[in-house]
């Protein structure tokens, strides 16, 4: 069983996202990157499984412009045994449909039963790329997932899924596309000597331009702003007596 | 320029998502119907006596308690026609279905729309709510979810027709184990007027028990910072934040959270933000209307002793 794991290079996710007035777009330049923190997670499960002896080999891809080759090797960092990049020639708006578009084909010439993704990225917070993928090609699909089990047989998993009343336990026939959140598993860090050896693994470069894949944009962001979180003119109180009684004058009890 | 609201229920009541979307619908649609899923016909009579619905469109089929995405989004793809919008209150209910249906349709759906500028052109976060974007679609039919904090709840004054539609089931290849449901007397927290929110400064479940006792004596919702529920002090469907729940209740009480921007992101439209907690450093307490200073545990057993 092969296992995709699709990638995405985003703003690092402890950095502040700024505006840039002029461009009306987030700025990234000089900005600090990494992957995806549920990418990680993704990364992780496919490895716990290829550790198992269930998995024939484990596939990450991505797609970007050149520097989305250190999200690649810090995926084969961590243990991935190949990638795949799909290179554009420029900072392309590529959204869900599109990447969903694009993973699809790759998926189904790698023949890959398995995909694990990131419920969501934390750049855009679309949560649909692994949605979007399984109605394109037509697997089964486990959301928002917190635990993951193979089946014996190898033909179906079991997993958790995080939903907003509770815990959901599905069973998916494979091929499968699983999106994960953050309680699945801890990701590994990637060790130097990994690091090193990463160097070494293969990562198949395919440009976009030669998928055949319509791009064009299908929603136009007009504006951005900061929003942020605004400072409050912060009240200091020491006691309970205290807080009831400015609760109870601002009228919120 | 019609619209369809994918409803969601909670056991027999309409969600208050639902509700959402249906204020959200009736700003871009002078006609707006309700597609419901269900095992029970009976559940029709609570979504017709939504405020603001023309017709239910009614599913009924015994497969479709705890139905299959796969099921679901090509019912609801094939229910679209000539609707120009389908609409869902922002949940893990819709979050799973609604980008499926997009691709079926050929659509880029729109996450978490928190305006209505026009009827292509709507504000949604990005970056866990540091940014909110306005964006513009151009397909031609418009697939969203909404933030329910953003839009009024339809009420229930309404009287809407109810059509049954046929529908043939596909086959799935997934299938329904269980469900671990929290069970709670509390207020429900994306909807209540007050919340009591509990961090990694508790430091165990056991403790975390002062936190649910001060949300009773305040006939308040419970709350969890990501840090609390990763510890394991309280169940994932209680957390606050960018990947849990998006709340802005008039009162938002922070015990032990220092405020990472992912929790803000789910909590800083509230009307009131309270901080108890002993780091005066802590991010939280820049959002904080009142700060109290204190080791957490003396505050708690103070607040909950204290006779109101």
């Amino acid at each position: 069983m092969k296992i995709i794991i699709p990638v995405k290079r985003v703003l690092d996710p402890y950095t502040q996202a700024r505006v840039n007035k002029q461009t009306q777009q987030v700025d990234l330049t000089n900005a600090k990157m990494a992957m995806n923190p549920f990418c990680e997670i993704a990364v992780e499960e496919a490895l716990t499984i290829k550790e198992s002896g269930s998995a024939s080999e484990t596939i990450a891809v991505s797609i970007g412009t050149d520097k989305t080759v250190d999200t690649l090797r810090t995926a084969l960092a961590m243990g991935v045994d190949r990638a795949i990049f799909i290179k554009t020639d420029s900072e392309l708006d590529l959204q869900p449909l599109h990447v969903a578009k694009i993973l699809a084909n790759i998926i189904k010439r790698e023949e890959a039963e398995l995909v694990i993704m990131g419920k969501q990225a934390v750049d855009n917070d679309n949560n649909q790329t692994g949605q979007m993928l399984s109605g394109l090609i037509d697997y089964s699909l486990g959301t928002f997932i917190s635990k993951f089990d193979l089946s014996a047989d190898g033909t179906s998993v079991e997993v958790c899924r995080e939903i907003d009343s509770g815990i959901e336990t599905r069973q998916l026939g494979l091929p499968a596309i699983v999106t994960v959140d953050l309680r699945l598993n801890e990701p590994r860090y990637a060790s130097l000597p990994n690091i090193m050896k990463a160097r070494s693994k293969p990562m198949e470069t395919i440009e976009l331009s030669s998928l055949g894949i319509d791009t064009s944009p299908r929603i136009k962001i007009v504006s951005v702003e900061e929003s942020g979180t605004k400072d409050r003119a912060s009240k200091q109180i020491s006691s309970a007596e205290e807080l009831f009684s400015e609760l109870n004058q601002m009228g919120v009890l | 320029m019609s619209a369809l609201i994918l409803i969601e229920l909670n056991g027999s009541e309409v969600s208050a998502n639902s509700r959402a979307a249906i204020t959200a619908a009736s700003q871009l649609s002078d006609s707006v119907d309700a597609l419901v899923l269900t095992n029970d016909a009976s559940n029709s009579s609570s979504v017709a006596a939504l405020s603001g619905i023309n017709t239910v469109k009614m599913i009924v089929d015994d497969s479709l308690e705890n139905s299959s995405v796969e099921v679901a989004s090509k019912l609801i793809a094939d229910v679209m026609g000539d609707y120009k919008y389908l609409i869902s209150g922002s949940s893990t209910f819709s979050k799973n279905i609604l980008p499926r249906v997009g691709a079926l349709l050929d659509v880029q759906p729109i996450s978490d729309v928190c305006e209505i500028k026009s009827n292509n052109t709507f504000v949604r976060p990005l970056y866990a709510g540091n940014v909110m974007a306005t964006v513009e679609t151009s397909d031609e039919t418009i697939v969203m979810t909404v933030r329910s904090t953003a839009f009024e709840h339809s009420g229930d004054d309404g009287s809407a027709s109810v059509e049954s539609l046929s529908a043939s089931m596909s086959e799935s290849n997934s299938s329904f184990v269980s469900l671990q449901e929290s069970e709670s007397e509390r207020p429900e927290l994306t909807t209540a007027d007050r919340i009591v929110s509990g961090g990694r400064g508790l430091g165990s479940k056991e403790n975390f028990a002062l936190i649910e006792q001060l949300a009773d004596k305040l006939d308040a919702a419970v709350g969890a910072s990501r840090a609390a529920v990763d510890a394991g002090f309280i169940s994932n469907d209680y957390q606050v934040g960018q990947t849990g729940k998006v709340v802005a209740p008039k009162l938002y009480l922070a015990v032990g959270i220092s405020g990472a921007i992912q929790h803000l992101a789910g909590m800083k439209d509230s009307q009131v933000i309270v901080v108890i907690n002993n780091d005066p450093d802590a991010p939280m307490s820049r959002m904080a209307d009142l700060v109290w200073q204190v080791d957490l545990f003396d505050a708690l057993n103070e607040l909950n002793a204290y006779q109101v």
